[in-house]
């Protein structure tokens, strides 16, 4: 039996706003009515778990699951790598990971995408992973590009990478995105500046880390990501999981 | 100064955006066979036990459009209100479904079977209902909602009994359109605005 003991509320004041007129699709697909709070329920403590046996050996390498191995993607090699921890610091294991990002020139591979910066017949864009026994995970991708898209007059997305996470409650369900450091383009975009704590969006930008870089192949951004937790105390009738 | 708490704080979220299909459901965004098996096609399989049912809708923003780009995962038990990994549960529920809005009409369709009811710590009895968790461009967090049913005893269900407006409570309840068919549209705001969670 899985840990079923209530989730941590969340505190919304550490995520975007809803409403953020200077992201303008944001406007029309906003609540304007107050959320329902309650403490978590069943229906939000237990959720989908995936086995190994669903994931093929190239899904969390970008660089080459298009193509199958036969040709790598154009674009500056990279490791994205990190841990899933939750509120109480401790690794989630065994959860479902899902990446999605736009190619070196800033292209996804889309249907809606008609950036005119060409796809890459070697990259299709997305890959999976289950992370380990301490949470740890890795996928192997190339830099994906800035692009402009449709907002203000001249707003341009800083390089990112979709991240989606399971963690082991469907109230734990999160997607988000990681940037990279340095980028001068995360400062002026409007999709980042949802979120209105700085420090909250300092978290979402990956840091270059040389010492998992390896010589002559690939640069390494390491990239943890938090889930909501779950209350431990021992006056909810349920000892394990202390 | 105080001491330092030793919990962390979630990692905030951020829009979906519009190419949410290549990473969650690629064979609709025009990427099929990246994968050998993608996830989240169909909630059952052959021979789930309890009622097949069909529920059928839109997604609409503040001004009534119809979104097309919606995307939802669904988590519901099975017809014994069992979820997947519960002692007992029925093998062919896997209770877990990815929706995708059709890109021309914005509808969308959900074939899986009526959820039992579950119970909570305090012995309370919650009514069958499939729990929606909502993502799209624009959507900054994902949207939390439920799908409850027109023909099913709601009266007692915790949650619904926490909505002060009562007209709002029928935006979570699917209507009975025909023998096993419901419909449910969901209204991100404006007339008719989804009660949406925060659980």
């Amino acid at each position: 039996m899985t840990d079923q003991s209530p989730l941590i509320p969340r505190n919304r004041e550490m995520h975007p706003v809803p409403y953020y007129p200077d992201y303008k699709t944001s406007v029309a697909r906003s609540p304007s009515l107050p959320l329902i709070s309650m403490e978590s329920t069943p229906s939000e403590e237990t959720g989908p778990r995936f086995g190994h046996n669903k994931l093929g050996a190239l899904d969390n390498n970008l660089i080459l699951n298009w193509t199958k191995g036969a040709a790598p993607a154009v674009g500056e090699r990279v490791l994205m790598h990190g841990r899933v921890l939750d509120e109480n610091n401790r690794p989630v294991p065994n959860t479902l990971i899902e990446i999605w990002q736009a190619n070196a020139g800033g292209r996804y591979r889309h249907i809606k995408d008609t950036y005119f910066a060409p796809l890459d017949p070697n990259f299709g864009g997305c890959g999976r992973t289950i992370t380990d026994e301490n949470g740890r995970y890795e996928f192997l991708t190339i830099r994906p590009g800035a692009y402009p898209w449709p907002n203000r007059g001249n707003d341009w997305r800083p390089m990112h990478i979709h991240i989606s996470v399971f963690g082991h409650a469907f109230g734990q369900r999160l997607i988000t995105q990681m940037y990279f450091e340095g980028d001068p383009l995360i400062n002026r975009c409007p999709i980042a500046a949802t979120i209105r704590e700085r420090s909250q969006l300092d978290r979402l930008v990956a840091p270059l880390d040389m010492a998992s870089a390896r010589p002559m192949d690939f640069l390494a951004y390491k990239f943890d990501i938090v889930l909501r937790g779950r209350r431990q105390t021992m006056f909810e009738n349920k000892m394990e999981g202390m | 100064m105080v001491q330092k708490l030793d919990t962390l704080i979630e990692s905030p979220s951020q829009t979906a955006g519009p190419y949410v299909h290549i990473g969650t459901v690629p064979t609709y965004a025009g990427l099929g066979g990246i994968y050998e098996q993608e996830i989240g096609e169909s909630p059952i399989a052959d021979g789930a036990k309890g009622e097949v049912i069909t529920i059928t809708g839109t997604v609409a923003d503040a001004t009534g459009w119809v979104l097309r780009d919606a995307m939802f995962e669904t988590w519901q038990p099975d017809a014994a209100g069992k979820f997947a990994g519960d002692a007992g549960a029925d093998p062919a529920v896997s209770g877990w479904a990815r929706v995708c809005a059709d890109p021309e009409s914005g509808e969308w369709t959900l074939k899986t079977v009526k959820p039992g009811s579950t119970t909570l710590r305090d012995g309370r009895v919650q009514a069958p209902h499939i729990s929606v968790w909502l993502v799209a461009r624009g959507i900054n967090i994902g949207l939390q909602t439920r799908i409850y049913f027109e023909d099913e005893d709601n009266s007692a269900d915790p949650l619904l009994n926490r909505i002060e407006q009562r007209p709002r409570v029928d935006t979570l309840i699917a209507k009975r359109t025909g023998d096993g068919e419901y419909r449910f549209d969901i209204r991100i705001a404006g007339p008719q605005e989804t009660v949406f969670l925060d659980i």
